[in-house]
């Protein structure tokens, strides 16, 4: 049975790594092929650090999620702080349950929603240079925006009122208590937001597809866009990059950690 | 999960620590060869894959061009360069206004259309007199016979040139094929599985209309219907509709029969030399792609000497109008380029009969699209997404779907039985 | 109790103007570009034509249903055998289930794709072998694959997560009681993994029925699902009304869908796990 067990981890994983690693390994091919592979060549891995427009999306992709998920951060805390001294459970169920919606929804309804308020704004305004970094932050912020609160709410649900109002007592202004006293307790929720609206940012490409415009252009749309074309090998050689690294900073930190947990556990032996 | 946040936030410092130095050099370099000043950027839009890029050693042509305005005029401009897949997405993007561009490179019916609705401005030729110079008198000027779409280049500038045509792997169609040479071999069963159709509407309706022989312009509804339940018998057969994913289809074998452009036949070819191409003896499209400044642009005299450097063939700067022939294949409609020794030469090497198949073409049947009412465009829309929306449910899914949802069912029922009598008890 | 002050009053103020701004305030354009006309008068011609969609929609519930409970078949049992690793053993597992993941779903459609495609490398294998070419790009199947393959590990995770937190000694007593082996997995097992499951279909089911890159890509243009259809209508201004009347109907389908799965989960036992949307797996 364990045996039976281990084969069939064994089976799914190769079928789920299979297109991944065929992808890696014909990245070092020498000819544009995906049929055959007729020779070692770092050629495309040489195209792919020439070509301006894929490190200029990556670094478009990483200036987006940065200010987005600190935006949403900001935001969202102050909106979970508010929310959860609401006295209306009617209000703070519907304002809760309107920012989960860009959850709940399919991105590509999320995304054509916003397009169609960028649509009918840029109309207004008569601008003709409405999309670019700043619908996209918009919606960024707004996808994020559900993930915040989801990881900063039950902080504060955790949280002991007496402290803050033991804080106010000793002379403290409502806002200083909430900075000084709250917003340690809370840290980690932040943190975690931070780390997920971090994370959904730069994957997005969905609700980016529709709100952006040639002029900012994140790694996800590059990558779109390279594929509704003539693909280039080069291409092969970001996915690769891109995979190679996610593995190597996954097993470093986890592996990482438990060294650690064992030399510490080895002392105290 | 806990966990996984924490880890979550590890990898993300580690991403960033590893990949903000890379960046911020490469970031060092791009400004340390900028240099001071201000830099205006020229924001172009031009169909994919339609520039010389650079790329194995070809010139880069939106590179010269920064270099030679800057010594030219003392003046740093920065290419924005993107790409659009078809005329209606360019349409799309000029109409709803919500970007703005310096240059744009539609087709010929689209520039009718853009010009129609005063989305284009009128050109300075005084920065462009590279235009009257080079360019053909059969593509530019007020005898041409291909400007229709903007009667004395008004707007307008041509780029390139080219006519549709049948690409067909000879590993799959044999040599004696009867439907060879004629639009037939697009909806040819014998091939199901293995053709590739057009997947914008224009063309997709024109493939069907030329093997009809009807007019790919008509103003009667029926014409248009026609065409479309030819497209419908078509789609059964058909392995996919495609823009230029084609490339890799047809280079790797993926599909054996597709209708495109001749130019990028030849890049095709380069790639995969089993591959053959006819124009179709029904007729077929001749299609014009001119440069156009939008009436939004930002820097039009900019734009205008973009325009006039891509026409140039100065050897200083990599000649790019020859540059750009070479790299896209398609027919280039200036005679500095068609005269050119080293382009004629450079054809050869590509195909034997590359350069006969790109201008030898006066036997060949041709018509051009032209701008249809508003209201013929709403139709041919809803036609399209008629053909589109045209998929059939099989019969296996239904009950592989039923079977799903009945196993769930007695699942739900199952439980409900046995909560129940766990509540009885 | 204290009254709350004004900065506590208006901590949320931002947040909520935010969200009416950039969630109510889309969602209405969404109802009224799907009640209007291209002139803006009020239509219910943008609905009436939705039935021009019905196979569209048909075969996007059927392809996300049929990917969704082939996640959930192939998953569960794959979540349960990692479960029963060493922990070591449970941690590299673990990592090689977030990787997809983490890795942008356009490259991983893309590659499986170039893999499969009639020119690709599968059946450059298969000829080799001397067997006959198989055609899966451009096919239902191929779809279907595509969505089985993406979503797999969104389906994982959260069973995973759910069975690592299961109280070992549940089933200890589950065997001391005289039950089996079966019998522990479907009375005690299962229902303990419920909330795990249901984020897990709900984390399939939704980019499964709204996707149109891995239908673009396997479906070879050739099969259109309701995300295609979409985003084919935004491209083009005059269409928008329609586009977004089916956004409509597709937002309701699957908040309705949500909010049944949310009751099944209610029935059962309460645990810690989220109950649905695309952070399930993933929130702590």
């Amino acid at each position: 049975m364990k045996f039976l067990s281990k084969c069939y981890i064994g089976l799914i994983f190769l079928l789920l790594y299979t297109p991944i690693i065929v992808l890696i390994v014909f990245s070092f091919n020498e000819s544009g092929s995906l049929a055959e592979f007729s020779g070692f060549s770092l050629m495309w891995y040489e195209e792919l650090f020439n070509d301006e427009e894929a490190l200029s999306s990556l670094m478009n992709s990483l200036i987006l999620a940065i200010s987005s998920s600190v935006i949403a951060t900001v935001i969202g805390t102050f909106g979970a702080l508010g929310l959860h001294r609401m006295k209306s459970k009617y209000v703070k169920g519907a304002v809760n349950a309107v920012t989960n919606i860009p959850m709940m929804n399919p991105d590509i309804v999320t995304g054509v929603s916003m397009m169609l308020l960028f649509v009918a704004v840029a109309a207004i305004i008569k601008s003709q240079s409405f999309f670019g970094f700043g619908t996209l932050l918009i919606a960024h912020v707004t996808f994020n925006l559900p993930y915040v609160l989801l990881s900063v709410m039950p902080r504060f649900k955790g949280l002991d009122k007496s402290l803050s109002e033991a804080a106010q007592d000793l002379g403290c202004t409502p806002a200083r208590a909430f900075f000084m006293v709250e917003l340690p307790e809370i840290i980690p929720g932040i943190i975690s937001g931070l780390m997920l609206g971090f994370t959904m940012s730069l994957d997005d490409f969905v609700i980016s597809h529709f709100v952006s415009s040639p002029d900012f252009q994140t790694l996800p749309l590059y990558v779109y866009n390279q594929t509704a074309h003539n693909v280039k090998f080069s291409m092969y050689a970001l996915s690769a990059l891109i995979v190679v690294i996610i593995l190597i900073i996954l097993l470093v930190v986890n592996f990482a950690g438990s060294v650690g947990q064992r030399k510490a556990s080895k002392k105290r032996g | 999960m806990k966990r996984s946040i924490i880890i979550r936030a590890l990898a993300l410092s580690l991403t960033i620590l590893c990949v903000l130095p890379a960046l911020l050099l490469g970031l060092s370099g791009c400004s340390a060869e900028g240099g001071n000043g201000d830099t205006l950027t020229l924001y172009v839009y031009n169909w994919g894959e339609y520039i010389s890029d650079g790329s194995e050693g070809c010139l880069d042509s939106n590179a010269a061009f920064e270099e030679w305005y800057y010594d030219t005029y003392g003046v740093k401009v920065k290419v924005n360069y993107s790409t659009f897949s078809s005329n209606e997405s360019l349409y799309a993007k000029l109409s709803s206004g919500s970007v703005s561009y310096d240059v744009v490179v539609p087709s010929d019916y689209m520039i009718e259309r853009l010009i129609a609705e005063d989305l284009l401005a009128p050109l300075n030729y005084d920065n462009i007199p590279l235009a009257k110079e080079n360019l053909l008198p059969t593509f530019f000027g007020e005898t041409s016979e291909h400007s229709d779409y903007d009667p004395g280049n008004v707007y307008s500038v041509p780029y390139m040139y080219g006519m549709i045509g049948i690409i067909y792997n000879t590993t799959m169609v044999a040599e004696d094929d009867p439907s060879l040479g004629s639009w037939k071999l697009m909806w040819d069963e014998n091939h199901a599985g293995n053709i590739l159709q057009f997947n914008n509407s224009r063309d997709a309706f024109g493939t069907a209309q030329y093997y009809l022989q009807l007019d790919v312009n008509s103003n009667s509804e029926d014409d248009w219907r026609t065409a479309l339940d030819m497209l419908k018998k078509q789609k059964p057969i058909l392995q996919g509709y495609v823009m230029d994913e084609i490339y890799n289809k047809m280079e790797n074998g993926s599909a054996g029969i597709a209708a495109y452009y001749a130019g990028d036949y030849l890049a095709m070819y380069e790639n995969n030399p089993d591959l053959e191409f006819f124009y179709p003896e029904e007729g077929t499209n001749l299609y014009v792609d001119a440069m156009c400044i939008p009436k939004a642009a930002k820097h039009k005299e900019v734009a205008e000497r973009y325009i006039n450097f891509m026409l140039s063939v100065d050897p200083a700067y990599g000649a790019p109008a020859i540059a750009n022939a070479e790299y896209t294949y398609y027919a280039s409609p200036n005679r500095m380029v068609v005269e050119s020794e080293e382009y004629i030469e450079y054809m050869g090497e590509i195909k034997e009969d590359a350069y006969e198949k790109m201008y030898d073409t006066d036997a060949v049947k041709t018509s051009s699209y032209k701008n249809l009412s508003g209201e013929k465009l709403i139709l041919i829309n809803e036609l399209w997404e008629e053909l589109k929306s045209d998929v059939t449910v099989s019969a296996g899914i239904y009950v592989i779907c039923g079977v799903i949802i009945g196993t769930l069912a007695i699942l739900a029922i199952y439980f409900a039985v046995r909560k129940k009598k766990r509540s009885i008890d | 109790m204290r009254k709350n002050s004004l900065f506590q009053k208006i901590a949320a103020a931002p947040h909520i103007l935010w969200a009416v701004m950039f969630i109510v305030a889309p969602m209405i354009f969404v109802l009224y570009f799907a009640f209007t006309d291209a002139e803006g008068n009020f239509s219910f011609s943008n609905i009436a034509s939705l039935s021009q969609y019905g196979n569209v929609f048909i075969l996007s519930i059927a392809f996300a249903l049929i990917a969704t409970v082939v996640c959930l078949i192939i998953g569960y049992p794959l979540a349960y055998f990692m479960s029963r690793q060493s922990p070591r053993a449970q941690k590299i597992l673990m990592v090689l289930v977030m990787l997809p993941m983490w890795c942008n779903l356009l490259i991983r459609t893309y590659a499986l794709m170039a893999l499969l495609d009639n020119g690709g490398l599968l059946n450059a294998l298969l000829e080799k072998l001397g067997l006959h070419k198989l055609s899966i790009v451009g096919t239902n199947f191929g779809v279907i694959l595509g969505m089985i393959y993406d979503f797999l590990p969104y389906m994982v995770l959260p069973i995973f997560t759910a069975m690592t937190k299961l109280d070992k000694r549940y089933i200890e007593a589950s065997h001391d009681l005289g039950c089996n082996a079966f019998q522990t997995m479907t009375r005690v097992i299962m229902p303990l993994t419920v909330s795990g499951v249901i984020s897990g279909i709900t984390m399939v089911f939704v980019p499964s029925i709204s996707t149109f890159y891995i239908s673009q890509k396997l479906g070879a243009g050739k099969i259109d699902l309701v995300g295609d259809t979409i985003e084919r209508l935004f491209q083009n201004p005059s269409t928008y009304n329609v586009g977004a009347a089916i956004s409509l109907v597709m937002m309701v389908l699957i908040l309705i869908s949500i909010r049944i799965m949310n009751h099944f989960s209610d029935d059962e036992r309460e645990t810690s796990a989220p109950k649905s949307g695309k952070g399930g797996g993933i929130v702590p």
